[in-house]
């Protein structure tokens, strides 16, 4: 079996593990834990794009929040008539994971109509782009009466369970990993390395990009719906600006484009807050500081080991 | 036969004729050499040819196929490759990985087998590892397999990018300048390189150098350009007795 895989099945092990075991662990650890995998999610799909092809979105949050109101409208509106009143376990599971994918598809769906236009367009507008599509998602979800307007959905079921969220995080650095780690995913990197000489040996440089976006915006909106059956309540205000910024500052300290160090970045800034509870005001502060500092500091990223050498200019 | 055909190419970039009126054949299994001053037009029409930049006028043929319209990396599947004057290798990826990621146009799996992996997809990246190996041997690379290209001494960068664009497995190879840069001892052996990789992969080459004893050593044909007009065309011998040619050189600081 092919290394990668093994690593997929032993991580799937370890998240039923976890779960059988769940009702023994504090349940505050349990939700920091199922907040770690989630971010986790994100953040290594941002790298994807942010990191590996080079490109700047700003608008992870708004993919989020697609896959977050899809899926919960689905579990809300159609679960009653699919599962009845007492559904097996494994019944709700797959109803679960149906949602979830919807809510994925619809999110790869939006990065597939933001992408196509604006992927052709150069580096800055596409954060442009991508930060307006996150505002617009917002203002669309707050107009919809049906999905509870400015107020968000309630009464999501609790669906998510720390195996979803911790299958689905190994499940992301697993379809990450093997993309770049192929000569087929040696093209992202190219393409952020070069596009003139990417399209120069014969790689499609929008294509790559558009298929990054695509596959990124994707495990987004599985974060989401996992968040929103975590939180079972969701409003559009949680899916702004300042969570795509979040994101981005894990991709940025883990180091763009170094999957352990983006995945480390992600723990370490899902615990910060809690451990930093007491001043929880000030963490956009604390992170802009943070960012600040590391860009003059380590602009390789904090937890990369091997600093990335770059090319002579021309 | 013509392989490669531009029939009176005209590019301009504002008010300034980089190409003018241009007419320039390439034959199978030719090495042909495009020299000129600087500023000519030499590079302008290799980046005509890939795709970067549309001919405002004329036409340009590639195996019988018109080129026009199409895209820079349509063109290299068409079976055109290139190096750059200005070396552009991916500079953070392994210099094997430059040859690896150029080989894509050969893989017969895609994005949906890397994630599988099954026996038809580790066959596949084992073939193209392959190959990368036996173009890193031929072009002395072998030792810097899995160093940053970009950290790569200057001659060897040069060699990369000519072994970059013979993964793509080219018909036609265009090459810009590639002894640039080289001490005497390394140009000649550029030279008898080039000389090798046309034989064994049986390629047509557009030389670009401003090294005379590579030109001559090396060129069946030569090709003059001046101010984007091509003012000579003939042997080696014959262009570099042609009294237009002397003219265009004088008052360059290039010794002809
Ligand atoms: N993108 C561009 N925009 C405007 N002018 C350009 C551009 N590219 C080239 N030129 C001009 O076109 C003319 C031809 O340049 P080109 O680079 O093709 O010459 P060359 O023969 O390759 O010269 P060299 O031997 O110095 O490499 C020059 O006058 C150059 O300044
Ligand atoms: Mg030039």
């Amino acid at each position: 079996m092919p290394k990668p895989h093994l690593a997929l099945l032993v991580a799937l092990a370890v998240a039923g593990l976890v779960a059988a075991s769940s009702s023994a662990i504090d349940p505050y650890y349990l939700d920091v834990l199922t907040l770690i995998g989630i971010n986790v999610i994100l953040a290594v799909s941002l790298n994807l794009v942010n990191g590996y092809t080079g490109q700047f979105s700003l608008g992870h949050a708004g993919f989020m929040s697609v896959g977050a109101y899809l899926s919960a409208a689905v579990s809300l509106f159609l679960g009653p008539q699919v599962l009845g009143e007492h559904p097996a376990a494994f019944a709700e599971g797959a109803f679960f994971l149906g949602a979830l994918l919807v809510g994925g598809l619809a999110a790869a769906l939006a990065g597939l109509v933001v992408g196509i236009p604006s992927l052709r367009l150069r580096g800055d507008y596409l954060a442009i782009v991508t930060l307006a599509f996150g505002e617009i998602i917002r203002v669309v979800f707050q107009n919809i009466d049906a999905l509870g307007g400015a107020l968000g959905l309630n009464g999501i079921p609790p669906y998510t369970t720390i195996f979803w969220v911790l299958a689905f995080a190994a499940l992301t650095i697993f379809t990450v990993h093997c993309l770049v780690h192929s000569t087929y995913g040696r093209g992202f990197l190219a393409v952020h390395d070069d596009e003139v000489a990417a399209a120069a040996v014969g790689l499609n440089p929008t294509r790559y990009k558009i298929v990054a976006f695509v596959v990124s915006a994707f495990f987004a909106g599985i974060a989401g719906g996992l968040y929103g059956h975590f939180r079972l309540t969701i409003t559009p205000g949680g899916f702004d600006f300042t969570k795509s910024i979040e994101i981005v500052v894990m991709v940025i300290l883990g180091g763009m484009g170094n999957m352990p160090g983006v995945v480390l970045a992600a723990v370490v800034l899902t615990l910060l807050p809690e451990v930093l509870r007491p001043i929880a005001e000030y963490r956009m502060i604390i992170y802009s500081l943070l960012l600040i500092v590391l860009m003059i500091l380590r602009p390789q990223g904090l937890f990369r080991l091997k600093a990335g050498r770059k090319s002579p200019g021309p | 036969m013509a392989l490669l055909e531009l029939d009176h190419v005209t590019l301009r970039f504002g008010g300034l004729t980089a190409v003018n009126a241009v007419d320039l054949v390439v034959g199978e299994n030719e090495l042909v050499g495009l020299i000129g001053p600087n500023g000519a037009g030499k590079t302008s029409l290799f980046n005509l040819v890939t795709g970067i930049y549309a001919a405002d006028e004329g036409s340009v043929s590639f195996g019988g196929q018109a080129l026009g319209g199409r895209t820079a990396h349509a063109i290299v599947a068409l079976g055109i490759a290139r190096t750059f004057q200005n070396i552009r290798l991916f500079g953070r990826l392994s210099v094997a990985d430059n040859v690896r990621v150029a080989s894509n146009l050969h893989r017969t799996t895609g994005a949906a087998q890397s994630l599988v992996r099954l026996g038809a997809f580790r066959a596949d990246e084992a073939a193209v590892a392959r190959r990368v190996d036996e173009l890193l041997e031929i072009f002395h690379l072998g030792r810097f397999r899995d160093a940053p290209a970009g950290s790569l001494p200057y001659g060897e960068q040069r060699r990369l990018e000519i072994a970059r664009a013979l993964a793509t497995q080219p018909r036609l190879l265009l090459l810009d300048e590639p002894a640039a840069g080289m001490n005497p001892t390394e140009k000649a052996e550029l030279a008898q390189l080039i000389v090798r990789v046309q034989r064994e992969f049986k390629l047509s080459i557009l030389l670009v150098e401003h090294s005379m004893k590579v030109v001559m050593g090396v060129c069946q044909r030569v090709v003059v350009l001046d101010y984007g007009v091509k003012i000579a065309e003939g042997s080696p011998t014959e262009v570099q007795n042609d009294p237009k040619v002397i003219e265009a050189y004088l008052g360059q600081d290039r010794r002809f």
